[in-house]
């Protein structure tokens, strides 16, 4: 204090140019350390892990010898992942809030935008992990117990389209969080939703030729079945139904959280 | 900043102005305006739901303000850099997932200000929480272990300001002296504190500077040598015969009306005991009677609560009303 200063040294006292940044990556790898750091985080990881791995031995305990190929084995325990990982992404944004978490987060790192960033960053890398996951149990399994030409068909393209349905779930999983900031209202929403949606759409007739660009199941019924060989429109019916159920109630969620006030 | 003509003295570290935050009809922070200065601690005291935690929340950007702005060290909270290095805060030691433990939620703090582990074991070691404790869940913490926790956490970052919403809630005497040294100390370091409490006695020793807040408006604010004395010429003595020293002192003119056993005196102590030697009257007491901190914080929390909006000068209007018994 004995020296003089400057007249713009007068000014802001606090000197934060030379205060490291809080670097993105830093970020998304708290994000992840959060994911399972607790028991819940923890059960869950090892639920996603242990369900992928005792779904492949059921389908090869249940399965006809002629479907034991890599794309049958992939596809029967990607089904359980698309139920819980989109759950990974819900608690990813609504334990903040249930916890009360989001009180320090927002203080230490002040931009939502960027909070939001890497928590959608951490979600994406833990559906890799788990789909990475899935890749290489069905690749065992279909070396091992499948048939000779089991691995026929596979193509990196039908790979990439099945993770970005993977990938979707989980977007929509912290979307739905993000809307409601709540734990039981996303994930009731987040299943209840789009099976009351399927519901509507095959049941009232009127709506029949609106199903395929509304409904998220029935648009994406050809890779649930199997059938990786998309047409142009089939590939543009899930961009819209993704649009709808993912797009729009992420820019919601994140309106809100802007806006929120973090009690 | 300067080129918008405000001028921000050295001796400024947080600045609130005319901060105003509405919900709907209701006006939780009104129009509040206050300064801390480094190397103080100040306390901000009000009764509960008076407009401090809001007032807070907006000082670190969790709320927006209606209207009016705070800053710290001259800037929005928002605009520093990695804040934790800079600003320590808590607002609620129970804030804290309850399946992570001491150790993990700290570890997580430094993880994102970017700090080396070792601090996370200097914090611990700062707020006596042994390694023992450190591994338990946060479920398993008392209150006073929370708030000691919060405490390690708001100082990972090494932070040049402070702001701590209750953080002596749920310590014991002795967590509450702790917290007082430890703050002082902070403070003699060139640090700011704000701190917040609904309890007189946790800041009235701490606090260099008070602002006593209301029904979300300023109801008194400096230091607490000036609130304290705003009632100086107030006496109360006690003689072996009051009626004897209430004529002395009438006779002085010098006005004194009984209270309890003896004599309320509109004079300084001094001047009383003048007049009882002048006047050979023996006395067996004789005290200030000026009203203490907490009289004035309960005269100007209360008035504000009652009336809705009570001046920020109506200092001196209170000031001339009778302590009541309690």
């Amino acid at each position: 204090m004995t020296s003089t200063r400057t007249d713009h040294q007068l000014l802001p006292r606090l000197d934060v140019a030379s205060t490291p940044r809080i670097r993105f990556s830093r970020l998304v790898s708290v994000e992840l350390r959060k994911a399972v750091d607790t028991r819940a985080g923890r059960w869950l990881v090892a639920a996603i892990l242990a369900i992928t791995a005792a779904s492949m031995l059921l389908f090869y305990a249940i399965g006809d010898d002629a479907d034991r190929t890599f794309p049958d084995f992939i596809g029967f325990a990607a089904q359980p992942q698309m139920f819980l990982l989109p759950v990974l992404g819900i608690l990813l944004i609504t334990s903040e809030w249930s916890q009360r978490t989001a009180l320090v987060t927002f203080t230490l790192a002040p931009s939502r935008s960027t909070v939001i960033g890497a928590k959608v960053v951490a979600a994406m890398l833990l559906a890799l992990l788990a789909f990475a996951g899935a890749l290489l149990l069905a690749g065992l399994a279909t070396l091992v117990a499948g048939r000779d030409d089991g691995f026929d068909g596979v193509s990196v393209a039908v790979l990439l389209l099945f993770l970005a349905v993977q990938l979707l779930g989980v977007l929509q999983g912290v979307a739905f969080g993000l809307l409601w900031l709540s734990t039981p209202a996303a994930i009731v929403t987040f299943f209840v939703l789009p099976t009351a949606s399927t519901l509507v759409f095959t049941t009232v007739p009127a709506l029949g030729d609106l199903a395929p660009w509304l409904d998220l199941q029935t648009a994406q019924s050809p890779l649930v079945n199997g059938d990786f060989t998309l047409t142009w429109e089939q590939l543009a019916r899930i961009g819209v139904t993704a649009l709808v159920w993912v797009v729009l109630p992420f820019v919601a969620g994140w309106l809100r959280v802007m806006r929120a006030e973090i009690k | 900043m300067s080129a918008d003509g405000r001028t921000r003295t050295l001796d400024t570290m947080i600045e609130v102005k005319g901060l105003t935050r509405t919900y709907g009809g209701y006006t939780a922070v009104d129009d509040i305006s206050f300064r801390t200065r480094p190397g103080s601690v100040t306390g901000f005291l009000g009764p509960n739901g008076a407009g401090k935690t809001t007032a807070m929340r907006i000082m670190v950007g969790l709320t927006a303000a209606t209207r009016g702005e705070a800053t710290i060290g001259g800037h929005r909270y928002h605009d520093i850099v990695n804040p934790g290095r800079h600003v320590g805060v808590l607002l609620d030691a129970g804030a804290q997932h309850a399946g992570r433990t001491g150790r993990e939620i700290l570890s997580l703090g430094a993880r994102i200000m970017g700090l080396p582990v070792s601090r996370v074991d200097e914090m611990l070691d700062l707020v006596s929480l042994d390694d023992d404790e450190a591994k338990r869940k946060l479920r398993n913490y008392s209150l006073g272990m929370k708030q000691r926790l919060g405490i390690a956490h708001a100082l990972l970052g090494d932070p040049e300001v402070l702001v701590l919403d209750e953080p002596a809630n749920g310590l014991d005497p002795a967590g509450i002296r702790w917290m007082r040294d430890l703050l002082r100390g902070y403070a003699r370091r060139g640090g700011t504190v704000l701190l917040s409490s609904h309890l007189l006695h946790e800041v009235e020793l701490v606090a260099d500077d008070l602002v006593l807040i209301g029904r979300g408006r300023i109801v008194a604010s400096g230091d607490r040598e000036s609130l304290a004395s705003t009632d100086a010429a107030s006496t109360l003595a006690r003689a072996r015969d009051n009626d004897e020293l209430a004529a002395a002192l009438a006779r002085e003119g010098i006005t004194a009306v009984p209270e309890g056993a003896g004599l309320r005196v509109s004079a300084s102590t001094a001047d009383v005991s003048r007049v009882s030697v002048q006047h050979s009257v023996i006395l067996t007491d004789l005290r200030s009677g000026a009203k203490g901190l907490e009289d004035l914080f309960l005269d100007l929390t209360s008035s504000a609560q009652r009336e809705g909006a009570a001046a920020p000068g109506s200092l001196a209007a209170l000031s001339t009303s009778n302590g009541s018994p309690r």
